[in-house]
């Protein structure tokens, strides 16, 4: 086992490192081949020679400030979307189609059986097809987007980072028929500009965003006795609107108080599961956000609204801190900053952090000490990714090649080792879904899973080296390879070594 | 049926060759042993489970349905009679024969006690067998992988025959999805590649890495054995020309080539109809139509083998028992379950039936539920697949046998 591990490291390191705690970064070629496979997706041909030009140590703090670092390259190939840049409102008032609309096209001609069809092909009306398209674009291009600045952004480490707080902010581009218009501005919004800011805000633009609002359920939670008093409102208003017939809607179930949101944010997005919160502390939090919700969530509105008429104001504990009643959206405010600057919540994103950039089983040390630069830097996320990526266990030559990649992390480093040049990423995003890993596509709140457990089985090792094969031998659309002989490249991109970082 | 004999020497005599021989044999010894087979099939969407097994002799299902009601038994287009209460949809003919053999129950009035009406966390609820908890990470059918983890495990023990791997089965026990079985393996390019990377996963076999990758070429090689493009159904089995009918004439070839399969999943979709439901004719009719031939397809292709496997059908949940303006029903709560296999205390409809009448609805308006969804996939787990103890695979909920509806022996 020992000698096998050896043999495997070997492959990856060129020279053996030393590095003590305090010293600079080791710069041998391995730990620089460490560093790009952990800050970023991987190296490009020439990016090791480029890296030890600098010094390992320079490179790692200009990835920690991303705006320094010229992206044009990147913004170019995005210049060809139309949606990247929209609003949640203008996305969904382009794209989204109420259902009536498309009941009509679908029953045009009044619904004749389907005629056979090839095995796995549905009947569509063309019509409804042209819908469906025009409802994914928003996510196509998203999806696009992401694969696009994975492989060629110079900003590797803000890449690497939105892609682990989308996950840890998880939210499912298929819940319901809003979620995937709202993940454009989400991931532009709530999660990009705060990925190395504070944790704070980050917390904050998440909660408010329609996004999680939606997944989450948290834009129809109330206080229970809300049916009464918006009814008792209208009156006051004097009645609906006389003369205008709605159409039949199915009975909706009373409205009333919803955990998701309240259970999530305490067991996922910050104290953790073992964070030391009761039932009844989510209950209360959950109290504490009613009425934080969308402008008109029905018809896919765009923006947060916080609705008094359906917030709890009664007196609140949580965690066993009262919060007196009155204090209407403050309320969820006040919760939102006792949980970010929680010991438990530093605990939990600490390790998070370092299962990501260290390994699947980081140190409790390493974990103590992230933890400790958060709670001291008031949850700034720079300080807190500086502190892992700079520390011993991340340059120590055991941490080198242990994380198993996830399918995005393979075919991205994969495309950035062949040295590629994508002009369509379309087919790539199809290749993610084959892979096992659809991007936005995660349906839990806990996100994709970040450890080995997950990742290796037969049929996700399979496809992955079917694309090795495809990519080196020029098959995926829309993706080049510099044209040499396919076969080094394919069982080197198809190895077992290569399925780690 | 392919020749077991094959399958071994071609599987063995690779794996001698690269000069080492794990569990392989072993393990393709105990696939080709009898051992029991669950396929779940999954219809999304929510089937109208009232006009799917129709409680005739409910005068409310009457009263609430002026359009889309299934006549009474006897009348042109009536239900087909099972116990003289409940009839099965007129064009799930296909299912009475295995019915009157007594291979074929119902479970009515069976769900999820969660209040939602939202087809995504019901599914999400249903396949991850925790309803009302969202974080949970794995399937149940995985936790099922779980709980009875066994050395001798092939890589075809879970298969879903879906382009994507279901919720159901999703976690961290070893299942794969497969869209087709003819297209599983590596497919052929890029020179002598494909030839190398056996050689390397074997030469990484102290890893996780190295076992998986050769447990995957063992995969391929055993289904290269039962030359799945080369299948014909037995006993005359018809499988409708669908993408369902598809998984499942693929789910018997497995059954078929002794590869190790336990839990197989296919899914069925297109079940919500809110509008234009149909009765007797139109697409409701339609859609149980193929769902019934393609069991019935199965379980004949299967023939003899059935003595081992269940079938077992869920949607995430029923219908309003009234309908809607628009001559369709709209998100319910309680459905109907069917089981069909060895074990089955067939000819029978299960599970309390709570009555159509307004006040013995759920919230007024749907089907109440009188037997948690979770009890049924728990007496499956325990009493066909002999799991002994099912509290690992429903997290947050205590199995009792006293609540089982009783539809295995």
């Amino acid at each position: 086992m020992r000698v096998l591990k050896a043999t495997t490291l070997s492959l990856l390191v060129a020279a053996s490192a030393t590095f003590h705690a305090g010293a600079n970064a080791p710069d041998d070629d391995g730990a620089i081949v460490h560093a790009l496979g952990r800050l970023g997706f991987g190296a490009r041909p020439g990016d090791v020679e480029r890296v030890r030009a600098m010094g390992l140590d320079k490179y790692i703090e200009r990835q920690l400030e991303p705006s320094k670092i010229d992206d044009s390259r990147v913004a170019e190939r995005l210049a060809q979307f139309q949606t990247l840049a929209l609003s949640n409102s203008e996305i969904v008032s382009k794209y989204y189609t109420p259902p009536q609309q498309q009941n009509r096209a679908q029953n045009r001609p009044p619904q004749p059986p389907p005629p056979p069809t090839e095995p796995g092909q549905m009947a569509v009306p063309a019509e409804m097809r042209q819908l469906r398209n025009q409802a994914n674009l928003p996510i196509i291009e998203l999806s696009q987007q992401k694969l696009l600045r994975a492989i060629y952004s110079d900003r590797q480490l803000e890449e690497v980072l939105v892609d682990f707080w989308f996950n840890h902010f998880n939210v499912f581009q298929g819940k319901g028929q809003f979620a995937r218009f709202y993940l454009t501005e989400y991931e532009r919004e709530a999660i990009r500009p705060h990925v190395l800011g504070k944790f704070r805000d980050m917390l904050g633009a998440t909660a408010k965003s329609p996004a999680m609002l939606w997944y989450l359920d948290n834009w129809m939670s109330a206080a229970p006795d809300t049916d009464v008093q918006m009814a008792a409102a209208r009156r006051a208003r004097g009645g609906g609107r006389p003369g205008m017939q709605q159409p039949a809607q199915p009975q909706r179930p009373p409205r009333g108080l919803n955990e998701n949101y309240g259970r999530e944010l305490l067991e996922l997005h910050t104290l953790g599961v073992d964070g030391g919160y009761t039932q009844q502390d989510v209950v209360e939090v959950a109290r504490a956000f009613t009425g934080w919700t969308i402008e008109a969530p029905r018809r896919g509105g765009g923006n947060f609204l916080f609705n008094p008429r359906m917030h709890d104001n009664g007196a609140k504990t949580v965690l066993g801190t009262p919060i007196p009643a009155g204090g209407g959206q403050r309320d969820g405010e006040r919760v939102l900053d006792m949980l970010a600057a929680h010991p438990s919540t530093a605990r939990h994103i600490a390790r998070k952090l370092a299962t990501r950039f260290v390994s699947d089983t980081p140190s409790q040390a390493l974990v103590d000490r992230a933890a400790k630069v958060f709670l001291d830097t008031g949850g700034d996320l720079k300080h807190v990714t500086r502190a892992i990526v700079t520390s011993p266990e991340f340059m120590a030559a055991e941490a080198r090649g242990v994380k198993v990649k996830t399918p995005l992390e393979f075919a991205v480093s994969a495309i950035r080792a062949s040295g590629a040049e994508v002009r369509n990423a379309a087919p790539l995003v199809q290749q993610l879904r084959t892979l096992g890993m659809p991007l936005y596509g995660a349906q839990p709140p806990t996100g994709y899973d970040d450890t080995a457990a997950s990742w290796i089985n037969s049929g996700a090792l399979i496809a992955r080296m079917n694309f090795a094969a495809a990519l080196a031998a020029n098959r995926l659309p829309g993706t080049r390879v510099p044209a040499a002989d396919p076969e080094p490249l394919a069982r080197r991109l198809g190895s077992p070594q290569f399925q780690k970082r | 049926m392919i020749d077991r004999r094959i399958f071994l020497k071609n599987g063995g005599m690779a794996l001698v060759s690269l000069g080492f021989a794990p569990t392989f044999l072993a393990r393709a010894a105990w696939a080709a042993e009898r051992h029991k087979v669950l396929i779940a099939i999954f219809q999304r969407g929510a089937v109208d489970g009232l006009n799917m097994v129709v409680p005739f002799g409910d005068a409310g299902y009457y009263a609430a349905r002026p359009s889309i009601a299934i006549a009474q038994p006897g009348r042109p287009d009536g239900a087909l009679d099972l116990d003289g209460f409940f009839g099965l949809h007129p064009r799930m003919a296909s299912l009475m024969p295995f019915w009157n053999r007594g291979d074929l129950a119902i479970i009515h009035a069976t769900g999820s006690h969660d209040d939602t009406r939202s087809h995504f966390d019901a599914t999400d609820y249903m396949e991850s067998g925790t309803p009302g908890v969202k974080s949970t990470r794995d399937g149940w059918l995985n936790r099922y992988l779980h709980a009875k983890e066994h050395q001798k495990a092939t890589p075809f023990r879970a298969v879903a025959l879906a382009p994507q791997l279901p919720r159901s089965l999703q976690g961290t026990a070893p299942s794969l999805a497969i869209a087709r079985l003819d297209q599983f393996g590596l497919r052929p390019g890029a020179g002598g590649a494909a030839a190398s990377f056996e050689a390397e996963y074997a030469a990484a076999a102290g890893s996780a890495l190295g076992r998986t990758g050769t447990e995957a070429f063992e995969a391929i090689r055993a289904l290269r054995a039962a030359d799945p493009a080369r299948y014909t159904p037995a006993n005359g089995a018809d499988y409708p020309r669908s993408p369902y009918g598809d998984s499942l004439r693929q789910i018997a070839q497995l059954v078929k080539a002794n590869v190790g399969l336990e839990i197989a999943f296919a899914e069925s979709g297109n079940w919500d109809h809110h509008a234009n439901e149909g009765g007797a004719a139109g697409q409701i009719a339609n859609r149980l139509d193929d769902f019934a031939r393609g069991i019935a397809a199965l379980a004949t292709d299967l023939g003899e083998a059935m003595r081992d496997v269940v079938i077992l059908t869920m949607s995430e949940f029923g219908r309003t028992v009234a309908e809607n303006g628009n001559r369709g029903t709209d998100h319910g709560h309680g459905n109907a379950m069917l089981a069909l296999g060895g074990g089955v205390k067939g000819r029978r409809v299960h599970g309390r039936w709570p009555g159509l009448a307004v006040e013995q609805r759920w919230q007024r308006r749907d089907l109440a539920i009188t037997t948690d969804f979770r009890d049924v996939f728990a007496e499956v787990v325990t009493r066909h697949l002999g799991l002994r103890d099912a509290s690992a695979v429903f997290p947050r909920y205590s199995i009792d046998e006293k609540r089982f509806a009783g539809f295995m022996s």
